[in-house]
């Protein structure tokens, strides 16, 4: 069981810290007219193309004790983060960035200048434009990212068990816990952890499909006509 | 276009000589589908060079888990021969019916050793291990990597386990272990000696080489599958395998007999 507390513990941390850190993000991604639009937009996408196995390689590479990474977490008294809670969160946190910050640039996109400049022209401060006007406007945008961006954490595997080493309680997960079953041939536990999986996936996925049908098409049918 | 036309007319007259030339070989050389254990990987592509240089056949590898094997091997993998890991999923394949009865042997014992990327951190008799002063001590899971049983048992006898149980850090294979170490995540661990051994020497770090009466041994053992019945490529791998040739690569890697 502590393996899927463990799960719910890491996905939850992670999307909360991914919110808040892409949220100015994909603000910066929607708005900027800047040239580094467009290698900031492909960095944020890289973990969506690179195997997993290679994210958690070169971090345990430049987390680890000789990396540069490594060498400052020791300096500032952190110690080494693979092999610890923190380090998964970490991990987590570069390997779901693009499900958090597509969504929430594609909403902010969706919404345009018109509101913004109708807020400017009452004397809205920008902040209180942000909070009043935005973030409303891009709930659906914010209920997509909150979802993929936990349940892309809990199916996460490669990440974790290259830097994790499956310690019970601190890093071994339900996906890692998982592939022991399957590796020691114990089907009969796999199964019943993988079949939770999936009935889990799938009920997130369709909660999110049923809340949000009309932001959906609304972004859809604006991003087109932009 | 034009030389290109003009080779072209020459087609007809060596068409019987290709025709002849690929016949031949297809009636004399085949093609072995071998799943070899990734720890086995580096004496395996050495050994199949010599094998496809020496009797004209074809061995095509595929490196893996044992466990994954296994699993692969139940749904219908195309395998002929499947050199394990350990000599009990061997004998469980043979106990299912989906092997060649008869055929399993030992090609390899592999040898465990304690190992630190850092020069001098290991000492010769593993007293570095009784000290206890390194962050993580890194061992393949003990339940899917015979490897990781057998530094289990070497702990227990120590009577080590207890105390250092809370610097475990687990790899799923041997390998992902090895990787642990070599990065100096770990600051060491138990891994293959055939990892940290190149023509006989310990390539870098420090290493105290597991004397073999601390765990079982570490046999690994092959085996023709049902798939590979028939296949003469596939007994000619098995006898290769056995040849001094053969284990003299193996022996370089760091297993014993």
């Amino acid at each position: 069981m502590s393996a899927i507390t463990l799960t719910l513990k890491l996905a939850g941390l992670t999307t909360v810290i991914l919110l808040l850190l892409g949220t100015p993000l994909a603000w910066w991604l929607a708005r900027t007219r800047s040239a580094w639009k467009g290698v900031v937009g492909a960095v944020v996408a890289l973990p969506l193309v690179l195997p997993p196995t290679v994210i958690g390689f070169y971090l345990l590479v430049t987390l680890g004790p000789n990396g540069p990474v490594g060498e400052l977490t020791q300096a500032l008294g952190f110690g080494l983060l693979p092999f610890t809670f923190p380090g998964l969160v970490v991990g987590s946190v570069l390997y779901s960035l693009p499900f958090v910050v597509q969504p929430l640039q594609n909403a902010f996109e969706s919404i345009g200048d018109q509101p913004l400049e109708a807020a400017a022209t009452l004397r809205a401060s920008p902040l209180d434009t942000f909070f009043s006007v935005v973030l409303p406007l891009a709930r659906p945008g914010y209920l997509t990212a909150t979802v993929m961006g936990f349940a892309h954490t809990v199916g996460e595997f490669g990440v974790v068990l290259m830097m994790g080493g499956n310690i019970p309680g601190q890093t071994r997960v339900v996906s890692v816990q998982i592939y022991d079953y399957v590796e020691a041939l114990e089907y009969a536990h796999a199964h019943w952890l993988a079949g939770g999986l999936v009935v889990f996936s799938f009920a997130v996925l369709l909660a999110l499909y049923m809340l949000n049908p009309t932001g959906r098409r609304r972004s859809g049918k604006l991003g087109a006509s932009a | 276009m034009a030389p290109c036309f003009h080779q072209l007319t020459h087609l007809p007259k060596i068409l019987p000589a290709l025709l002849a030339l690929a016949l031949s070989t297809t009636l004399h050389a085949e093609t072995v589908l071998v799943a070899v254990a990734a720890n086995f990987t580096a004496p395996m592509n050495a050994i199949a060079a010599d094998f496809e240089k020496e009797t004209g056949h074809k061995a095509q590898l595929s490196f893996g888990a044992t466990g994954k094997f296994y699993a692969q091997i139940k749904s219908g993998a195309p395998f002929d021969v499947f050199l394990s890991a350990d000599d009990e999923t061997p004998r469980k394949l043979e106990q299912e019916g989906d092997t060649v009865p008869g055929t399993a042997f030992t090609y390899a014992t592999g040898r465990l050793v304690l190992w630190s990327a850092r020069p001098g951190f290991v000492d010769a008799q593993g007293q570095v291990l009784k000290g206890g002063s390194f962050n993580k001590l890194a061992l393949a899971a003990p339940k899917l990597a015979p490897y990781g049983a057998a530094a289990m048992e070497t702990l227990t006898r120590l009577g080590l386990q207890d105390t250092l149980s809370a610097k475990f850090v687990q790899g799923e294979s041997i390998g992902q272990t090895f990787s642990f170490v070599s990065t100096g995540n770990a600051e060491l661990g138990f891994v293959a000696l055939s990892q940290v051994m190149e023509l006989g020497q310990i390539k870098s770090g420090s290493a105290w080489v597991v004397p073999a009466e601390m765990h079982n041994p570490l046999r690994q053992d092959a085996v023709v599958l049902a798939h590979g019945k028939g296949n003469p490529a596939a007994i000619a791998l098995m006898s290769f395998l056995k040849t001094e040739k053969a284990r003299t690569v193996i022996r370089t890697f760091g297993y014993v007999f």
